[in-house]
């Protein structure tokens, strides 16, 4: 043993400014064991909607009623599928891994033990959340050009709004999955909120189509706004006011989930 | 951060902690609702020293390592970690401490290197740095060889052995250890034990709690008794096994169902006779002199064992109950 371990020199531990650094650096530490298998699915998810949605169900709709609003139904329904994509992606990142670093792995625990405090922990965490989404936004933006899903540069625009749409979900569902004893209610999540959501947000047909009870749903819920917005980018002839106002919202949303979160960790972590 | 209580409720607390010592608590106490975990406990830690809490489980013990370790808000009292206070300079006082959970909080899917890198950033230490020290580390903590096995698979002690020289990486004034080898075969204990040590004399304050009076009498230079949230002795482990007990015990077994029913055969001898469900334990100054007496009056154990006494005796005399059941 090297005398120096452990005995009392000067107290070298300065307290670093930006504290969330080192909690976003453990996450990716973490990540670089799986990120093949990660990458791979990445690139997998668009693929597969592009053949059945785009190419299998597209042409059919063109045949028979010459797209939707005029537009060909793969470029109606890709900037959709877009938005979708990021909520399931972010979903995946803030339901398990918060519930686990808690419950299972003690891994908030442990960063608590050094001077990272709640804020950084959260921070951190949601920043690698962040940089997750993001990474399978401009993979799916990126595939799906190839297949000619987008008609404008505007399309460039979705990526921002799409990682808006992604992160309106996992800001608020950190809040969710801090409090939970275990994955049971992950289920009812995904099975009853995701998948309805999925269904009925303008994605796949736009919103007027639906009775008129259920569109109050889809407007209140982050996934229709970044359709919405996505799909006015990507057709080429953007909406500004709108983007903006569909922007606006998500951010309410995100806002609104920090404070949420913020407030499940502390309930949860200090006592 | 909420603070958990406002300057109005901790009215009635006695608070001058002296900024002498390392670690100061008077009238420290936790409550989770009307559970009281940690019932207005003083103690005070001197720079160097190994200080233990011994107790069984629900003691108070992992409360109050909470409350020094600044992860867990003080309910009452005061409380002074390096002179500061929690619940104004967590992450400072955070930064000088070394924990070892009761727990382990090792990420199980990295290696043991990565472990160390990852822990050691969260103190802010440059890459280079946590590198140097991983390496140092792995060497006291004898995992040099396993530095890039996944955790996973190691065994218990060696997980331990990891918690330990993770906690050591910021190079910490104090450690807390809690229940350190609660769970470890004995041989893994004995190793964890000559590592402390040599943390020790190299000039770390332990602060530790366990429930093996062994433990507590192996590293503890000054120990807290615990039981129900409160202090019940304090002193060295020889100091308090003098003021608690005798010098000698005789352990005598039954071949029965009751030990109770031999109580009386065997009163008077020793200065006070124990029954416990398993054996009686006669206190006494001199162990061999109560076995022949006993021989004498015709009573005939399965057993008879004459030991030292140890912590465990006192804890008895002071609680009525043995410490781990």
């Amino acid at each position: 043993m090297s005398a120096s371990v452990g005995t009392t020199a000067t107290p070298s531990s300065r307290v670093l400014p930006a504290k969330w650094r080192p909690v976003f650096g453990s996450w990716l530490t973490a990540y670089k064991r799986t990120w093949r298998g990660s990458i791979f699915g990445r690139f997998l998810s668009p693929l597969m909607f592009l053949l059945s949605l785009g190419l299998g169900l597209g042409r059919l709709v063109d045949k028979s009623t010459g797209g939707v609003d005029g537009v060909p139904y793969l470029q109606f329904v890709v900037p959709g599928i877009l938005a979708a994509q990021s909520m399931w992606a972010a979903m995946g990142e803030s339901t398990y891994p918060v519930m686990g670093a808690i419950r299972w792995n003690m891994k908030y625990h442990a960063m608590l033990a050094t001077p990272i405090g709640i804020d950084d922990v959260l921070l951190g965490h949601l920043l690698y959340v962040m940089m997750q989404v993001t990474g399978a936004t401009a993979i799916f933006i990126g595939v799906a050009a190839l297949f000619g899903s987008f008609s404008s540069w505007w399309v460039l625009l979705c990526l921002p709004i799409t990682v808006l749409t992604g992160m309106a979900f996992a800001v608020p569902v950190f809040a969710f999955s801090a409090k939970q004893e275990g994955p049971d209610n992950f289920n009812i999540l995904f099975r009853f909120i995701m998948t309805p959501l999925f269904l009925f947000s303008g994605i796949f047909f736009p919103v007027s189509q639906l009775p008129d009870l259920m569109r109050p749903i889809a407007w209140v819920m982050p996934l229709w706004h970044g359709v919405q917005a996505n799909r006015s980018l990507a057709l080429g002839s953007p909406d500004f006011a709108a983007v903006a106002g569909h922007t606006a919202y998500l951010l309410v949303v995100i806002v609104i989930g920090a404070w949420l979160a913020r407030r499940a960790f502390i309930a949860r972590l200090v006592v | 951060m909420t603070p958990a209580f406002s300057a109005d409720d901790s009215v009635g607390c006695v608070t001058h902690p002296d900024p002498d010592f390392l670690l100061h608590a008077t009238g420290l106490t936790k409550t989770f609702g009307s559970f009281t975990a940690v019932d207005g406990i003083d103690f005070a830690v001197e720079r160097g020293e190994s200080f233990g809490f011994l107790g069984p489980n629900g003691a108070g013990k992992s409360s109050t390592m909470k409350m020094v370790g600044c992860v867990s808000p003080v309910s009452c009292g005061e409380l002074r970690v390096f002179g500061q206070d929690p619940a104004t300079h967590g992450p400072q006082i955070r930064a000088r401490l070394g924990v070892v959970p009761q727990k382990d909080t090792l990420d199980e899917e990295l290696s043991v290197e990565e472990n160390l890198w990852i822990y050691g950033r969260y103190f802010g230490l440059s890459r280079r740095e946590v590198r140097v020290r991983t390496s140092e580390l792995l060497d006291f903590a004898q995992l040099t060889d396993r530095a890039k096995s996944t955790v996973e698979p190691l065994s218990g002690g060696m997980k331990r052995r990891l918690t330990i020289a993770r906690s050591l990486i910021s190079r910490p004034e104090i450690l807390l250890l809690d229940e350190p080898t609660t769970g470890l075969d004995p041989q893994a204990r004995h190793v964890l034990w000559d590592r402390l040590f040599r943390l020790k004399r190299s000039g770390v304050t332990l602060v530790l709690t366990t429930h093996y009076m062994d433990e507590a009498e192996q590293l503890c230079d000054r120990l807290v008794v615990m039981d129900h949230g409160k202090i019940v002795a304090h002193g060295s482990p020889r100091s308090l096994i003098t003021e608690y007990s005798t010098r000698e015990v005789l352990e005598l077994r039954f071949d029965t169902d009751d030990h109770a029913q031999h109580g009386e055969a065997i009163a008077g001898i020793g200065e006070r006779v124990e029954v416990l469900p398993d054996r009686l334990l006669v206190y006494t100054e001199d162990g061999d002199a109560a076995a022949a007496e006993v021989h004498q009056r015709g009573v005939r154990p399965m057993s008879a064992l004459v030991r030292r006494s140890t912590l465990e005796d006192v804890f008895l005399h002071l609680t009525g109950r043995t410490l781990v059941d």
